[in-house]
């Protein structure tokens, strides 16, 4: 059976269309764009919350998208166990929701960054697992509130729990230094406690194509399809 | 009524606007300046219908429901 997947687009997205050509290209599988208003997501197995600045950032980033028609269903859908991917403001939109712990604030330096960035792996789950421990991935960031913060009862529970998926780095792995938005525990990417759910600063959709700086963002699909 | 809402980052949080707010003012001269953190203020009508427990218990949902995230912030109505 094909593998389906369908991605969110709210007003002010801006890297759906990436997240569309991302899965069309991976997953040679049927591919949904969904407008936030609609009340109903299509049967598929994985959904992406896409980059950009949904309603303009207002308020906090991703707070109004939270509370958008189609959520209750993108809330169903992880429910069923279904994967769910949520990118930058995806990632924002995600914690806002409740789905993941934490939440993004302002990077330490006030400074939007938009450059390439190291990650590795952290702990195992579905949407890193062909990825080896030592590997280092060399994936754009473009985000002004990607310092990820808890508080420290909350991040044990998600070291011992295992639910970091991915943490910022150096190109050649080391974590020293590697910190670009001041992030606690260097965090890049997190999952949900049934590792069905991933949000992630960097943008896996813009690491996969020849005129892509790298292809790593591609390992994430290939993982999820593996 | 007019309610007035300020919300503010918690206080183990660094708030970055207000360092360079800081920096900023420090150099026209206000040396004495310090520890400044900056927050948001959201205002609202309310009917004065509502009681005052009606009005604050609509506040406090829709601060829990939308306005503020409690992981990162906290808010104070201020009347």
């Amino acid at each position: 059976m094909s593998f389906k997947s369908a991605v969110i687009t709210f007003p002010g997205s801006n890297c759906d269309r990436d997240a569309l050509t991302y899965l069309k290209d991976l997953t040679h599988g049927e591919v949904f764009n969904i407008w936030h208003e609609e009340s109903s997501l299509p049967n598929v197995d994985l959904v992406i919350l896409p980059g950009g600045f949904s309603f303009g950032d207002y308020l906090r980033s991703g707070a109004m998208a939270s509370k958008s028609n189609i959520i209750h269903d993108v809330i169903d859908h992880a429910n069923n166990g279904r994967y769910l991917l949520g990118i930058c403001n995806g990632f924002q939109i995600l914690t806002e929701i409740g789905l993941l712990k934490g939440a993004l604030i302002q990077n330490k330096s006030i400074k939007f960054l938009g450059k390439d960035c190291y990650i590795k792996k952290k702990f195992d789950n579905k949407f890193n697992c062909n990825i080896k421990d030592t590997e280092v991935l060399q994936i754009p960031v473009a985000h002004n509130e990607g310092n990820f913060y808890c508080d420290q009862e909350t991040l044990s529970y998600l070291q011992n729990e295992e639910l970091i998926a991915f943490e910022y780095c150096r190109g050649e792995g080391s974590i020293d230094d590697g910190n670009i938005n001041g992030s606690l525990d260097n965090i890049a990417g997190i999952t949900n406690k049934n590792r069905n759910i991933l949000g992630m600063m960097p943008h896996p959709e813009r690491a996969y194509q020849d005129f892509h700086v790298s292809k790593d963002g591609k390992k994430i699909i290939e993982s999820i399809l593996s | 009524m007019r309610i007035k809402i300020l919300i503010r980052l918690k206080s183990q949080i660094l708030e970055p606007q207000g360092k360079v707010i800081e920096q900023s003012l420090k150099s026209l001269g206000f040396e004495e300046f310090s520890n400044i953190r900056q927050g948001k203020l959201i205002e609202i009508d309310l009917p004065d219908s509502l009681n005052e427990k009606e009005r604050s218990e609509k506040i406090d949902v829709a601060c829990k429901r939308l306005l503020v995230n409690e992981i990162i912030e906290e808010y104070e109505v201020l009347g």
